[in-house]
């Protein structure tokens, strides 16, 4: 039943927001800290054993995958929602610092993606 | 006449999630002919959607003076239900779906060094901006820097250490620029560095940190890659939102020696 992914969908955002709260209360911060990333680890550990169990049919997976697929047109809406004239009227320093932080970080994808890299030299192939 | 249109608003707006999937359905539509016929695809129909997204928000912004863009009208305000936290983070836990788990483990480390690159550089930048508008008092920094992370991390840092209302205003500005520059140059600037495997994705979640803006560049310039940047990007805020009142204000302090 295609209800099923969606209930297993939900109940995995619903425990990822609960252990974000839970998180963000013990550092003591009025945030969530991680929800939606722990809800997708919940999501996929629960897929895979369900699929090993040959418990998730292909009907099911249609209820999460409806959702995968509608996420653009749900991101063109929250775009189109967002407070872009105040982010244009806040004045010059905030389109400055808007612009220099975006830049930068865009800038050191390259640079982070080294770290952890076997070795950063092409000629060195190891398979670790 | 005047009776039809009013009984035609009066169904678009009791309809109101109705009413924004066929308004953005038909956005998403022109999007993609537009891409296909004026850019030979080369411009990605979901970043032309983004795009007139952002650029109805600021329109509807302007006309009527509120805070949630297009979705202040009442036919439309269904437009910020879709888009709004709720089914944005169910549709990015969907994302997730068939994703495999050794993805992410080889990416432990570096996940964890963009997250505290990302957050530092933000602090850096929005910290020397602030200084240099002209704010010198540690409390106004520091709520300007944490609003160079994400437009959350802004105004919680703000009010956690006592900012006025104008410079947490500000720190939203801040974020909200950096969401809005990061949905529109992420396609055009992927190719450059690198942006087009899942270990890139994550690292850029974290570096970059704002869950719209990742969601929304990522969206604009692979779906694929989406799992991976959100993945590390929802950590971003929580994070920030640790350390903009604590770490990051005491060391503003010492620096500015208030």
């Amino acid at each position: 039943m295609v209800i099923y992914g969606t209930a297993l969908l939900s109940l995995c955002l619903l425990a990822g927001m609960l252990a974000g709260e839970a998180l963000g209360w013990m550092m003591g911060v009025e945030a969530n800290v991680g929800g939606v990333g722990i809800a997708m680890l919940l999501l996929m550990v629960a897929t895979d054993r369900l699929k090993a169990a040959r418990r998730l049919r292909p009907a099911s997976d249609e209820g999460v995958l409806y959702w995968s697929a509608i996420y653009v047109p749900i991101i063109v809406a929250m775009a189109a929602s967002q407070d872009v004239a105040r982010a244009i009227n806040g004045g010059a320093a905030a389109i400055v610092a808007g612009v220099l932080v975006v830049a930068v970080a865009f800038a050191l994808v390259p640079v982070v993606g080294r770290i952890g890299l076997p070795k950063p030299t092409p000629e060195t192939r190891k398979d670790a | 006449m005047t009776e039809l249109l009013h009984e035609l608003q009066m169904a678009l707006t009791s309809y109101a999630l109705i009413t924004a999937f066929a308004v953005v359905g038909v956005t998403v539509l022109f999007s993609y002919w537009f891409s296909r016929r004026f850019t030979a695809g080369r411009v990605h129909g979901s970043a032309i959607a983004i795009v007139i997204g952002l650029a109805m928000a600021y329109v509807g912004g302007v006309m009527t003076g509120g805070s949630k863009g297009i979705a202040d009208f009442p036919m439309l305000a269904g437009v910020g239900l879709m888009g709004g936290a709720m089914l944005r983070d169910l549709a990015i836990v969907a994302t997730a779906f068939g994703v495999r788990m050794d993805e992410f483990k080889s990416t432990g480390l570096s996940g964890i060094v963009s997250l505290l690159t990302g957050m530092v550089s933000s602090f850096i930048i929005g910290g020397i901006v602030a200084y240099g508008a002209g704010y010198h008092d540690a409390v106004s920094v520091t709520t300007i820097a944490a609003g160079a992370a994400t437009f959350i991390v802004g105004p919680v840092t703000g009010s956690a250490i006592g900012a006025s209302s104008e410079v947490i205003a500000i720190s939203i500005a801040v974020g909200l620029v950096k969401a809005v520059v990061v949905m529109i140059a992420t396609p055009f600037v992927a190719r450059y560095i690198g942006l087009d495997n899942p270990r890139s994705a994550l690292i850029f979640g974290g570096l970059v940190g704002t869950t719209s803006g990742v969601a929304g560049g990522l969206a604009a310039t692979d779906p694929k890659l989406v799992p991976y940047g959100a993945m590390t990007a929802t950590f971003y805020t929580g994070i920030g939102c640790l350390l903009g009142p604590s770490v990051f204000f005491l060391l503003f302090s010492a620096l500015l020696g208030a």
